[in-house]
């Protein structure tokens, strides 16, 4: 049997950093703040962390946050920067070190404040020369959304795919949105105003885009010994899986196939299940895009079908497949790195404290990162069972 | 202002490539071993892994694979709307580039044109080709 299956993983703490636009913390004491949170949940201190992961913060993220939060001598430590889908590939590697008994308490980490400190651009780096530098960075496309808006394109191109289709995923997030307090926009949304919202890189507009606020989360994994003490349910990775087709755009093999093709079967097969059995996911919606992309990738419709698919509000409450249930990027928060995040709600669905917007009777749920410029994937499959 | 000798622009592996670009010439890499072509250049070839590639001259044309019009300034360096395109050569590989004038789509035949830089070798980008 595998070590997984042998010796299971859960997720027994998680929290959100404060979010939106945070004035009175630094992004370590964000972490600082969430930390106590999640480790409360897992009923636990730091002192029982024998492992930390951190993506961003720091190209020694790890260390940096490690030290912060006074994790000494941690015996797995990884600062993996895989862009927004880094949390889900933290939660794959922390699972196989579990298993393998090279840690027992594993604290995956994020936080940002690129909104209140204005820190986003879209130009792309170009400070060394390199491939960037001097086959992308003069042509001028902004960074990320000129890359998700071409992926856009072919996408239409190729299946029929319309603004219409991409607009419903917007507003499945925002019906979402309106049931989480915390979410940064709650206000009704239709199709024809995501339509009319500003244009921004064809077909992409305002509103196909999602937020750019303030916020971070915590994780804490572990394995069924250690997590007899825990103050909530402890919720059970099965699977996980992660992949990754391109940095540079033109190097994407198919723009309208992602790596979630791989981190979608490798995760389902470790998990023994099937898109079907999956009760409501949490895609990574940095975009419409990325979210129709990832449904087709993983297998819940065929390719070039995903347009159809998130008609008639597929995604919404009430839908088939509930989808971004606290508002995802789009309406709810997203701090540059969405994924730890997508992992806090999918926990919380499955504890059933989603209040008004729990999905009923939720088992399987699972969390999609995406980063870069549809760049990377991790999956990652979670059961209350 | 110390050094009078002249830096070539790029880096070891893409000196050939802006060299030509300054008399308006767009190489790609063939493999000698395969056939293959590819760019961006790299040290050996993708396809079959042999350690030595060749430089070619492309044919200068190519389909438009994906593109957007970008509508938002990002620089002082760029006045949208402009359009950026990956571009397919007929030779296989894709870049990414610009394209002026009419009204591209994707799948749109293009051709081979230069702009003009001050401080850096002309760039290679695309004009839809008539007819």
């Amino acid at each position: 049997m595998n070590d997984w299956v042998k010796n299971p993983v859960y997720i027994v703490g998680v929290a959100e950093t404060p979010l939106g636009e945070v004035y009175d913390h630094t992004e370590q004491s964000m972490v600082g703040v969430a930390a106590l949170e999640a480790l409360a949940e897992a009923g636990m201190t730091m002192k029982d962390v024998d492992g930390i992961m951190v993506n961003y913060m720091g190209e020694e993220g790890s260390v940096q946050v490690g030290e912060y939060l006074g994790i000494r001598n941690p015996r797995w430590a990884d600062s993996t920067d895989f862009g927004g889908a880094a949390f889900e590939l933290h939660v794959h590697h922390a699972m196989l070190a579990i298993a393998e008994k090279r840690c027992d308490v594993v604290m995956l980490a994020y936080a940002s404040r690129q909104r209140s400190l204005r820190g986003r651009t879209m130009a792309s780096a170009a400070r060394q020369v390199n491939v960037t530098s001097q086959f992308e960075s003069p042509y001028g496309l902004p960074f990320p959304i000129g890359y998700y808006a071409m992926i856009a394109a072919r996408h239409m191109h190729q299946y029929g795919t319309t603004s219409e289709q991409l607009a419903e995923i917007a507003v499945a997030a925002r019906k979402w949105a309106q049931m989480n307090p915390k979410a940064w926009r709650r206000e009704p949304l239709t199709i024809e105003e995501v339509l009319k919202s500003r244009m921004v890189c064809d077909p992409l507009h305002t509103l196909d885009c999602c937020l750019v606020t303030d916020g971070g989360g915590v994780a804490i994994l572990t394995n069924k010994e250690h997590a007899r003490n825990a103050a909530k349910k402890p919720i059970r990775v099965i699977g996980a899986g992660e992949s990754q087709t391109h940095w540079h755009i033109p190097q994407m093999p198919d723009m309208t196939v992602s790596s979630a093709a791989v981190s979608g079967r490798e995760a389902f097969a470790m998990a023994g299940i099937k898109p079907s059995d999956v009760d409501f996911i949490e895609p990574y919606d940095s975009f419409t895009i990325t979210v129709l992309m990832a449904l087709e990738d993983l297998g819940f419709c065929k390719k070039g079908e995903g347009g159809a698919f998130v008609q008639n509000g597929r995604l919404a409450p009430g839908g088939s497949l509930p989808a971004m249930t606290m508002g995802g990027g789009l309406s709810y928060n997203h701090p540059g790195a969405l994924g730890l995040l997508l992992l806090v709600e999918a926990v919380r669905q499955l504890r059933g404290e989603a209040g008004p917007r729990q999905v009923p009777n939720a088992k399987i749920g699972v969390a999609h990162g995406v980063g870069g410029v549809m760049s990377t994937s991790g999956t990652v499959v979670m059961t209350n069972e | 202002m110390s050094e009078n000798k002249k830096q070539p622009y790029g880096d070891p592996i893409t000196y050939p490539f802006w060299e030509a670009a300054a008399q308006h010439r767009l190489l790609v890499q063939h493999c000698p071993r395969c056939g293959a072509y590819q760019f961006y250049p790299r040290p050996f070839c993708l396809a079959c892994g042999a350690d030595k590639v060749d430089w070619a001259e492309a044919k200068g044309e190519a389909r438009i694979y994906s593109m957007t019009t970008v509508r938002v300034q990002i620089s002082p360096d760029f006045n949208p709307p402009y359009i950026a395109a990956v571009v397919e050569l007929d030779e296989g590989p894709r870049m990414l580039g610009n394209i002026t004038g009419g009204s591209p789509k994707i799948g749109d035949r293009v051709k081979l044109a230069w702009r003009e830089r001050a401080d850096a070798p002309p760039l290679p980008v695309w004009t839809l080709k008539e007819g």
